[in-house]
Protein backbone atom coordinates (compact mmCIF):
# COMPACT_ATOMS: atom_id res chain seq x y z
CA UNK A 1 0.00 0.00 0.00
CA UNK A 2 2.84 2.68 1.17
CA UNK A 3 4.36 1.89 -2.45
CA UNK A 4 1.23 2.59 -4.33
CA UNK A 5 0.45 5.76 -2.22
CA UNK A 6 4.29 6.61 -2.99
CA UNK A 7 3.52 6.50 -6.65
CA UNK A 8 0.66 8.27 -6.71
CA UNK A 9 2.27 10.90 -4.93
CA UNK A 10 5.50 11.89 -6.90
CA UNK A 11 3.19 11.46 -9.94
CA UNK A 12 0.78 13.84 -9.64
CA UNK A 13 1.35 15.54 -6.03
CA UNK A 14 4.98 16.33 -5.94
CA UNK A 15 5.08 16.40 -9.86
CA UNK A 16 8.76 17.01 -11.27
CA UNK A 17 7.21 20.14 -13.42
CA UNK A 18 4.25 21.46 -11.72
CA UNK A 19 5.43 21.41 -8.35
CA UNK A 20 9.73 21.57 -8.25
CA UNK A 21 10.28 23.04 -12.05
CA UNK A 22 12.59 20.46 -12.08
CA UNK A 23 13.89 19.52 -16.06
CA UNK A 24 12.00 22.69 -17.46
CA UNK A 25 15.30 23.97 -19.53
CA UNK A 26 14.37 20.56 -21.86
CA UNK A 27 10.49 20.77 -21.34
CA UNK A 28 10.38 24.22 -22.95
CA UNK A 29 12.92 23.23 -25.51
CA UNK A 30 11.36 20.02 -26.44
CA UNK A 31 8.03 20.48 -26.18
CA UNK A 32 6.95 22.28 -29.45
CA UNK A 33 5.56 19.20 -30.77
CA UNK A 34 3.82 16.04 -28.84
CA UNK A 35 6.28 13.47 -31.33
CA UNK A 36 9.31 14.96 -29.55
CA UNK A 37 7.85 15.62 -26.32
CA UNK A 38 6.99 12.01 -26.04
CA UNK A 39 10.56 10.86 -27.20
CA UNK A 40 12.37 12.71 -24.22
CA UNK A 41 9.61 11.96 -21.52
CA UNK A 42 9.90 8.16 -22.41
CA UNK A 43 14.05 8.52 -21.79
CA UNK A 44 13.34 10.71 -18.48
CA UNK A 45 11.42 7.67 -17.39
CA UNK A 46 14.07 5.18 -18.45
CA UNK A 47 16.62 7.03 -17.19
CA UNK A 48 15.23 8.02 -13.60
CA UNK A 49 13.86 4.38 -13.09
CA UNK A 50 17.22 3.20 -13.48
CA UNK A 51 19.56 6.27 -11.62
CA UNK A 52 17.49 6.64 -8.53
CA UNK A 53 17.97 2.99 -7.10
CA UNK A 54 21.60 2.88 -7.94
CA UNK A 55 22.19 6.56 -6.06
CA UNK A 56 19.83 5.02 -3.41
CA UNK A 57 22.52 1.76 -2.98
CA UNK A 58 25.37 4.36 -3.23
CA UNK A 59 23.96 6.67 -0.70
CA UNK A 60 23.27 3.79 1.69
CA UNK A 61 26.25 1.79 1.21
CA UNK A 62 28.71 4.43 0.80
CA UNK A 63 28.27 8.31 0.92
CA UNK A 64 26.01 8.73 4.27
CA UNK A 65 27.13 9.22 7.57
CA UNK A 66 28.35 5.64 8.98
CA UNK A 67 27.90 4.10 5.12
CA UNK A 68 30.43 2.39 5.52
CA UNK A 69 30.12 0.92 8.76
CA UNK A 70 29.49 -2.51 6.67
CA UNK A 71 33.02 -2.74 5.44
CA UNK A 72 34.64 -2.36 8.75
CA UNK A 73 33.19 -0.87 12.16
CA UNK A 74 35.97 1.52 12.41
CA UNK A 75 34.61 3.13 9.59
CA UNK A 76 31.61 4.01 10.94
CA UNK A 77 31.87 7.92 11.77
CA UNK A 78 32.97 8.91 8.52
CA UNK A 79 30.53 11.00 6.18
CA UNK A 80 31.10 10.98 3.06
CA UNK A 81 28.04 12.67 2.05
CA UNK A 82 30.00 16.01 0.56
CA UNK A 83 30.73 13.83 -2.24
CA UNK A 84 27.17 13.46 -3.02
CA UNK A 85 26.86 15.72 -6.05
CA UNK A 86 30.15 14.07 -7.62
CA UNK A 87 29.10 11.14 -7.21
CA UNK A 88 25.58 11.34 -8.26
CA UNK A 89 26.34 13.55 -11.41
CA UNK A 90 29.18 10.88 -12.08
CA UNK A 91 26.72 8.13 -11.82
CA UNK A 92 23.93 9.90 -13.99
CA UNK A 93 26.27 10.50 -16.64
CA UNK A 94 27.93 6.88 -16.73
CA UNK A 95 24.61 5.40 -16.59
CA UNK A 96 23.17 7.59 -19.58
CA UNK A 97 26.35 6.77 -21.51
CA UNK A 98 25.59 2.97 -20.67
CA UNK A 99 22.37 2.86 -21.34
CA UNK A 100 22.48 4.90 -24.77
CA UNK A 101 24.94 2.38 -25.55
CA UNK A 102 22.72 -1.09 -24.46
CA UNK A 103 19.74 0.26 -26.34
CA UNK A 104 21.30 1.11 -29.33
CA UNK A 105 22.79 -2.54 -29.69
CA UNK A 106 19.40 -4.36 -28.34
CA UNK A 107 16.52 -1.80 -29.35
CA UNK A 108 17.65 -0.12 -32.06
CA UNK A 109 14.08 0.57 -32.61
CA UNK A 110 13.71 2.55 -29.61
CA UNK A 111 17.23 3.76 -29.85
CA UNK A 112 15.94 5.63 -33.29
CA UNK A 113 13.28 6.99 -31.12
CA UNK A 114 15.10 8.41 -28.57
CA UNK A 115 17.52 9.50 -30.63
CA UNK A 116 19.33 12.36 -29.14
CA UNK A 117 17.46 12.74 -26.40
CA UNK A 118 19.27 9.98 -24.47
CA UNK A 119 22.49 12.67 -23.79
CA UNK A 120 21.00 15.59 -23.63
CA UNK A 121 19.41 14.19 -20.40
CA UNK A 122 22.52 14.02 -18.44
CA UNK A 123 22.43 17.41 -17.85
CA UNK A 124 18.29 17.25 -17.23
CA UNK A 125 17.86 18.25 -13.84
CA UNK A 126 15.05 15.99 -13.02
CA UNK A 127 17.46 13.30 -13.16
CA UNK A 128 19.45 14.99 -10.34
CA UNK A 129 16.75 16.35 -8.38
CA UNK A 130 15.12 12.68 -8.40
CA UNK A 131 18.67 11.24 -7.01
CA UNK A 132 18.72 14.56 -4.54
CA UNK A 133 14.87 14.18 -3.06
CA UNK A 134 15.70 10.46 -2.47
CA UNK A 135 18.39 11.44 -0.17
CA UNK A 136 16.61 13.68 1.22
CA UNK A 137 13.33 11.36 1.66
CA UNK A 138 15.43 9.08 3.07
CA UNK A 139 13.47 6.02 2.06
CA UNK A 140 13.79 2.94 3.79
CA UNK A 141 14.36 0.27 0.98
CA UNK A 142 15.53 0.56 -2.60
CA UNK A 143 11.97 -0.33 -3.70
CA UNK A 144 10.95 2.49 -2.53
CA UNK A 145 13.18 4.81 -4.29
CA UNK A 146 12.53 2.49 -7.71
CA UNK A 147 8.83 3.22 -7.38
CA UNK A 148 9.54 7.32 -6.35
CA UNK A 149 12.03 6.77 -9.75
CA UNK A 150 9.74 5.57 -11.96
CA UNK A 151 6.51 7.28 -10.79
CA UNK A 152 8.93 10.71 -11.07
CA UNK A 153 9.60 9.75 -14.20
CA UNK A 154 5.97 9.35 -15.43
CA UNK A 155 4.82 12.54 -13.83
CA UNK A 156 7.33 14.25 -15.33
CA UNK A 157 6.25 12.40 -19.09
CA UNK A 158 2.54 13.46 -18.55
CA UNK A 159 3.63 16.99 -18.20
CA UNK A 160 5.62 17.51 -21.04
CA UNK A 161 2.90 15.50 -23.27
CA UNK A 162 0.47 17.96 -22.01
CA UNK A 163 2.12 20.86 -22.86
CA UNK A 164 2.95 19.47 -26.28
CA UNK A 165 -0.36 18.92 -26.91
CA UNK A 166 -1.60 21.90 -26.07
CA UNK A 167 1.59 23.71 -27.86
CA UNK A 168 0.92 22.12 -31.25
CA UNK A 169 -3.16 23.47 -30.93
CA UNK A 170 -2.11 26.71 -29.49
CA UNK A 171 -0.36 27.77 -32.65
CA UNK A 172 -3.81 28.52 -34.33
CA UNK A 173 -4.94 31.00 -31.42
CA UNK A 174 -4.56 34.22 -31.41
CA UNK A 175 -2.10 35.48 -28.18
CA UNK A 176 -0.91 38.76 -27.68
CA UNK A 177 2.63 39.31 -29.77
CA UNK A 178 4.82 40.18 -27.00
CA UNK A 179 3.62 36.50 -25.16
CA UNK A 180 4.34 34.53 -27.80
CA UNK A 181 6.50 31.61 -27.44
CA UNK A 182 7.93 31.47 -24.12
CA UNK A 183 5.44 33.75 -22.08
CA UNK A 184 2.25 31.70 -23.03
CA UNK A 185 3.69 28.59 -22.41
CA UNK A 186 4.57 29.75 -18.94
CA UNK A 187 1.60 31.34 -18.01
CA UNK A 188 -0.38 27.85 -19.45
CA UNK A 189 2.31 25.66 -17.99
CA UNK A 190 1.29 27.56 -14.45
CA UNK A 191 -2.40 27.09 -15.17
CA UNK A 192 -1.71 22.92 -15.25
CA UNK A 193 0.30 22.97 -12.38
CA UNK A 194 -2.55 25.04 -11.06
CA UNK A 195 -4.85 21.98 -12.15
CA UNK A 196 -2.48 19.49 -10.90
CA UNK A 197 -2.25 20.89 -7.31
CA UNK A 198 -6.46 19.28 -7.10
CA UNK A 199 -4.63 15.84 -6.73
CA UNK A 200 -3.28 17.26 -3.38
CA UNK A 201 -4.34 15.45 -0.32
CA UNK A 202 -4.94 12.39 -2.21
CA UNK A 203 -3.53 9.41 -0.05
CA UNK A 204 -4.77 5.57 -1.13
CA UNK B 1 19.92 28.29 -29.70
CA UNK B 2 19.96 32.39 -28.89
CA UNK B 3 22.77 32.06 -26.77
CA UNK B 4 25.59 31.20 -29.58
CA UNK B 5 25.29 34.47 -31.06
CA UNK B 6 27.04 36.82 -29.09
CA UNK B 7 30.37 34.52 -29.20
CA UNK B 8 30.38 34.22 -32.79
CA UNK B 9 31.91 37.75 -33.80
CA UNK B 10 34.00 38.51 -31.25
CA UNK B 11 35.68 34.63 -31.64
CA UNK B 12 36.41 35.35 -35.79
CA UNK B 13 37.50 38.71 -35.46
CA UNK B 14 39.57 39.12 -31.88
CA UNK B 15 40.93 35.68 -31.62
CA UNK B 16 44.26 36.60 -31.74
CA UNK B 17 43.57 39.67 -29.29
CA UNK B 18 41.70 37.26 -27.34
CA UNK B 19 44.78 35.16 -26.61
CA UNK B 20 46.71 38.26 -26.13
CA UNK B 21 44.74 39.04 -23.15
CA UNK B 22 44.98 35.91 -21.67
CA UNK B 23 48.48 36.01 -21.54
CA UNK B 24 48.30 39.80 -20.08
CA UNK B 25 45.96 38.85 -17.79
CA UNK B 26 48.41 35.98 -16.68
CA UNK B 27 51.54 37.56 -16.84
CA UNK B 28 50.97 41.31 -15.20
CA UNK B 29 47.99 42.94 -14.95
CA UNK B 30 48.70 46.15 -13.71
CA UNK B 31 49.43 47.82 -17.85
CA UNK B 32 46.19 46.98 -19.54
CA UNK B 33 43.71 48.48 -16.53
CA UNK B 34 41.70 50.67 -18.62
CA UNK B 35 40.97 47.70 -21.02
CA UNK B 36 39.14 45.66 -18.18
CA UNK B 37 36.48 48.00 -18.49
CA UNK B 38 36.11 48.36 -22.17
CA UNK B 39 32.87 48.95 -24.11
CA UNK B 40 32.89 45.02 -24.99
CA UNK B 41 33.70 43.89 -21.90
CA UNK B 42 30.60 46.25 -20.22
CA UNK B 43 28.28 44.65 -22.66
CA UNK B 44 29.26 41.59 -21.17
CA UNK B 45 28.04 42.30 -18.11
CA UNK B 46 24.90 44.62 -19.14
CA UNK B 47 23.48 42.56 -22.34
CA UNK B 48 22.14 39.57 -20.08
CA UNK B 49 20.37 42.06 -18.01
CA UNK B 50 17.65 42.36 -20.67
CA UNK B 51 18.57 41.88 -24.25
CA UNK B 52 20.15 38.77 -23.43
CA UNK B 53 18.48 37.80 -20.38
CA UNK B 54 19.64 34.14 -19.90
CA UNK B 55 15.56 33.16 -18.04
CA UNK B 56 13.72 35.12 -19.96
CA UNK B 57 15.40 35.34 -23.25
CA UNK B 58 18.07 32.72 -23.56
CA UNK B 59 15.66 30.06 -21.67
CA UNK B 60 18.00 28.71 -19.34
CA UNK B 61 18.19 28.02 -15.80
CA UNK B 62 14.70 28.09 -15.06
CA UNK B 63 15.06 24.61 -13.56
CA UNK B 64 16.17 25.21 -9.84
CA UNK B 65 14.85 29.16 -10.01
CA UNK B 66 11.41 28.89 -9.66
CA UNK B 67 10.76 26.75 -6.51
CA UNK B 68 13.14 29.52 -4.48
CA UNK B 69 11.38 32.47 -4.82
CA UNK B 70 8.18 32.32 -2.12
CA UNK B 71 10.77 34.56 -0.19
CA UNK B 72 13.93 37.02 -0.93
CA UNK B 73 16.34 36.31 1.34
CA UNK B 74 16.45 32.47 -0.30
CA UNK B 75 16.15 33.79 -3.91
CA UNK B 76 19.45 36.34 -3.21
CA UNK B 77 21.40 33.58 -1.55
CA UNK B 78 20.53 31.29 -4.46
CA UNK B 79 21.45 34.34 -7.33
CA UNK B 80 24.89 34.47 -4.98
CA UNK B 81 25.59 30.83 -4.93
CA UNK B 82 24.86 30.87 -8.49
CA UNK B 83 26.95 33.60 -9.50
CA UNK B 84 30.27 32.25 -7.64
CA UNK B 85 29.56 29.21 -9.58
CA UNK B 86 29.31 30.59 -12.95
CA UNK B 87 32.08 32.90 -12.51
CA UNK B 88 34.95 30.31 -10.87
CA UNK B 89 33.71 28.04 -13.31
CA UNK B 90 33.68 30.00 -16.62
CA UNK B 91 37.17 31.04 -15.58
CA UNK B 92 38.47 27.62 -14.60
CA UNK B 93 36.76 25.89 -18.49
CA UNK B 94 38.10 28.99 -20.20
CA UNK B 95 41.51 28.36 -18.69
CA UNK B 96 41.47 25.03 -19.37
CA UNK B 97 39.90 25.48 -23.04
CA UNK B 98 42.62 24.27 -24.75
CA UNK B 99 43.62 21.16 -23.12
CA UNK B 100 40.38 19.79 -23.00
CA UNK B 101 39.45 16.89 -25.31
CA UNK B 102 36.24 17.90 -27.42
CA UNK B 103 35.37 14.49 -26.24
CA UNK B 104 34.69 14.60 -23.22
CA UNK B 105 34.36 18.38 -22.60
CA UNK B 106 31.14 17.69 -21.13
CA UNK B 107 32.28 15.44 -18.01
CA UNK B 108 35.29 17.70 -17.27
CA UNK B 109 32.65 20.25 -17.19
CA UNK B 110 30.19 18.27 -14.75
CA UNK B 111 33.09 17.94 -12.23
CA UNK B 112 34.07 21.22 -12.29
CA UNK B 113 30.89 22.55 -11.90
CA UNK B 114 29.83 19.86 -9.40
CA UNK B 115 33.47 20.37 -7.34
CA UNK B 116 32.24 24.12 -7.44
CA UNK B 117 28.81 23.58 -6.09
CA UNK B 118 29.65 21.24 -3.40
CA UNK B 119 32.41 23.96 -2.36
CA UNK B 120 29.19 26.13 -2.31
CA UNK B 121 26.96 24.04 -0.23
CA UNK B 122 29.50 23.37 2.47
CA UNK B 123 29.92 27.05 3.19
CA UNK B 124 26.29 28.17 3.03
CA UNK B 125 25.89 25.22 5.26
CA UNK B 126 28.90 26.50 7.64
CA UNK B 127 27.95 30.35 7.75
CA UNK B 128 24.02 30.49 6.37
CA UNK B 129 22.38 27.21 8.10
CA UNK B 130 19.09 28.10 7.96
CA UNK B 131 18.84 29.16 4.25
CA UNK B 132 20.61 26.45 3.28
CA UNK B 133 18.04 24.10 4.78
CA UNK B 134 15.39 26.43 2.94
CA UNK B 135 16.81 25.90 -0.27
CA UNK B 136 17.60 22.26 0.42
CA UNK B 137 18.20 20.23 -2.52
CA UNK B 138 18.10 23.40 -4.84
CA UNK B 139 21.80 24.22 -4.07
CA UNK B 140 22.86 20.90 -5.67
CA UNK B 141 20.62 21.32 -8.78
CA UNK B 142 22.73 24.27 -9.82
CA UNK B 143 24.94 21.96 -10.93
CA UNK B 144 22.46 20.72 -14.07
CA UNK B 145 21.13 24.29 -13.81
CA UNK B 146 21.45 24.47 -17.85
CA UNK B 147 22.27 28.42 -17.40
CA UNK B 148 25.72 27.13 -16.33
CA UNK B 149 26.65 24.69 -18.81
CA UNK B 150 25.06 26.80 -21.50
CA UNK B 151 27.29 29.58 -20.59
CA UNK B 152 30.45 27.36 -20.49
CA UNK B 153 29.43 25.46 -24.14
CA UNK B 154 28.22 28.87 -25.90
CA UNK B 155 31.09 30.90 -24.10
CA UNK B 156 33.68 29.81 -22.26
CA UNK B 157 34.81 27.17 -24.77
CA UNK B 158 36.10 29.98 -26.86
CA UNK B 159 36.52 33.09 -25.30
CA UNK B 160 39.43 34.40 -22.63
CA UNK B 161 39.45 34.11 -19.22
CA UNK B 162 38.82 37.38 -18.06
CA UNK B 163 35.95 37.92 -20.32
CA UNK B 164 34.30 34.24 -19.43
CA UNK B 165 34.42 35.73 -15.98
CA UNK B 166 32.40 38.78 -17.10
CA UNK B 167 30.08 36.28 -18.96
CA UNK B 168 30.06 34.37 -15.89
CA UNK B 169 29.40 37.67 -13.67
CA UNK B 170 26.76 39.45 -16.26
CA UNK B 171 24.38 35.63 -16.72
CA UNK B 172 24.32 35.22 -12.61
CA UNK B 173 22.95 38.91 -12.58
CA UNK B 174 20.33 38.52 -15.19
CA UNK B 175 19.35 35.27 -13.95
CA UNK B 176 19.34 36.85 -10.26
CA UNK B 177 17.62 39.99 -11.51
CA UNK B 178 14.67 37.90 -12.54
CA UNK B 179 15.35 35.88 -9.22
CA UNK B 180 14.37 38.48 -7.20
CA UNK B 181 11.53 40.06 -8.88
CA UNK B 182 9.87 37.25 -8.75
CA UNK B 183 10.54 36.86 -5.13
CA UNK B 184 9.42 40.69 -4.35
CA UNK B 185 6.02 40.19 -5.48
CA UNK B 186 5.30 36.78 -4.17
CA UNK B 187 6.49 37.70 -0.99
CA UNK B 188 4.92 40.78 -1.42
CA UNK B 189 1.45 39.67 -2.12
CA UNK B 190 1.31 36.42 -1.07
CA UNK B 191 2.74 36.90 2.84
CA UNK B 192 2.89 41.08 3.38
CA UNK B 193 6.39 40.79 3.93
CA UNK B 194 9.68 41.51 2.82
CA UNK B 195 12.54 39.49 3.88
CA UNK B 196 10.77 38.32 6.87
CA UNK B 197 9.87 42.09 7.49
CA UNK B 198 5.53 42.86 8.06
CA UNK B 199 5.87 45.94 5.05
CA UNK B 200 2.41 45.83 4.78
CA UNK B 201 1.14 45.97 8.58
CA UNK B 202 0.52 43.56 10.80
CA UNK B 203 -2.09 41.44 10.82
CA UNK B 204 -4.43 40.73 14.10
CA UNK B 205 -6.61 38.04 14.54
CA UNK B 206 -9.51 40.88 14.41
CA UNK B 207 -9.62 44.07 12.30
CA UNK B 208 -9.56 45.74 15.38
CA UNK B 209 -6.16 44.51 16.02
CA UNK B 210 -4.45 44.56 12.76
CA UNK B 211 -2.31 47.83 11.54
CA UNK B 212 -1.27 49.05 8.37
CA UNK B 213 -3.24 48.34 5.00
CA UNK B 214 -4.97 45.05 7.15
CA UNK B 215 -6.57 47.32 9.08
CA UNK B 216 -8.50 47.87 6.25
CA UNK B 217 -9.91 44.98 5.34
CA UNK B 218 -6.76 44.02 3.27
CA UNK B 219 -5.86 40.01 3.20
CA UNK B 220 -2.82 38.37 1.71
CA UNK B 221 -3.42 36.51 -1.25
CA UNK B 222 -2.41 32.93 -0.78
CA UNK B 223 -2.09 31.53 -3.72
CA UNK B 224 1.38 33.61 -4.84
CA UNK B 225 2.87 31.31 -2.58
CA UNK B 226 1.89 28.54 -4.34
CA UNK B 227 4.30 27.39 -6.83
CA UNK B 228 2.00 27.43 -10.01
CA UNK B 229 2.35 31.25 -9.38
CA UNK B 230 5.97 31.58 -9.75
CA UNK B 231 5.40 30.48 -13.67
CA UNK B 232 2.76 32.26 -14.02
CA UNK B 233 4.55 35.72 -12.75
CA UNK B 234 7.76 35.09 -14.94
CA UNK B 235 5.04 34.76 -17.71
CA UNK B 236 3.53 38.36 -16.62
CA UNK B 237 7.77 39.55 -16.68
CA UNK B 238 8.34 37.81 -20.25
CA UNK B 239 5.06 40.01 -21.46
CA UNK B 240 6.09 42.85 -19.85
CA UNK B 241 9.23 42.82 -21.37
CA UNK B 242 8.88 42.29 -24.82
CA UNK B 243 6.19 44.47 -24.75
CA UNK B 244 8.70 47.16 -24.08
CA UNK B 245 11.59 45.68 -26.40
CA UNK B 246 10.09 45.15 -29.22
CA UNK B 247 12.60 43.02 -31.28
CA UNK B 248 12.60 40.30 -28.69
CA UNK B 249 8.95 38.93 -29.57
CA UNK B 250 9.17 35.32 -31.43
CA UNK B 251 7.37 35.20 -34.73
Amino acid sequence: MDYINLFVQSIFIENMIFAYFLGMCSYLAVSKTVKTGVGLGAAVIFVLSITVPINFLLDKYLLRPGALSWLNEEYASIDLSFLSFIMFIAVIAAMVQLVEMVVEKFAPALYGALGIFLPLIAVNCAILGGALFMQQKDFPGIGYAATYGLGSGIGWFLAILGIAAIREKITYSNVPAPLKGLGITFIITGLMALGFMSFMGIKL
Amino acid sequence: MAQEKNNKPEHSAEVDQEKKDAMILFLSDSEEKEHFLSKANRKLLTDPLDDDNPITVQVLGICSALAITVQLEPAIVMAIAVMAVMAFSNMIISALRNMIPNRIRIIVQLVVVASLVALVDQVLRAYAYDVSKQLSVFIGLIITNCIVMGRLEAFALGNGVYKSFLDGIGNAAGYGLILIIVAFFRELLGAGKLFGYEVLGHKGATLAESTGLYAFGYENNGLMLLSPMALIVVGIIIWVQRARNRKLIEA
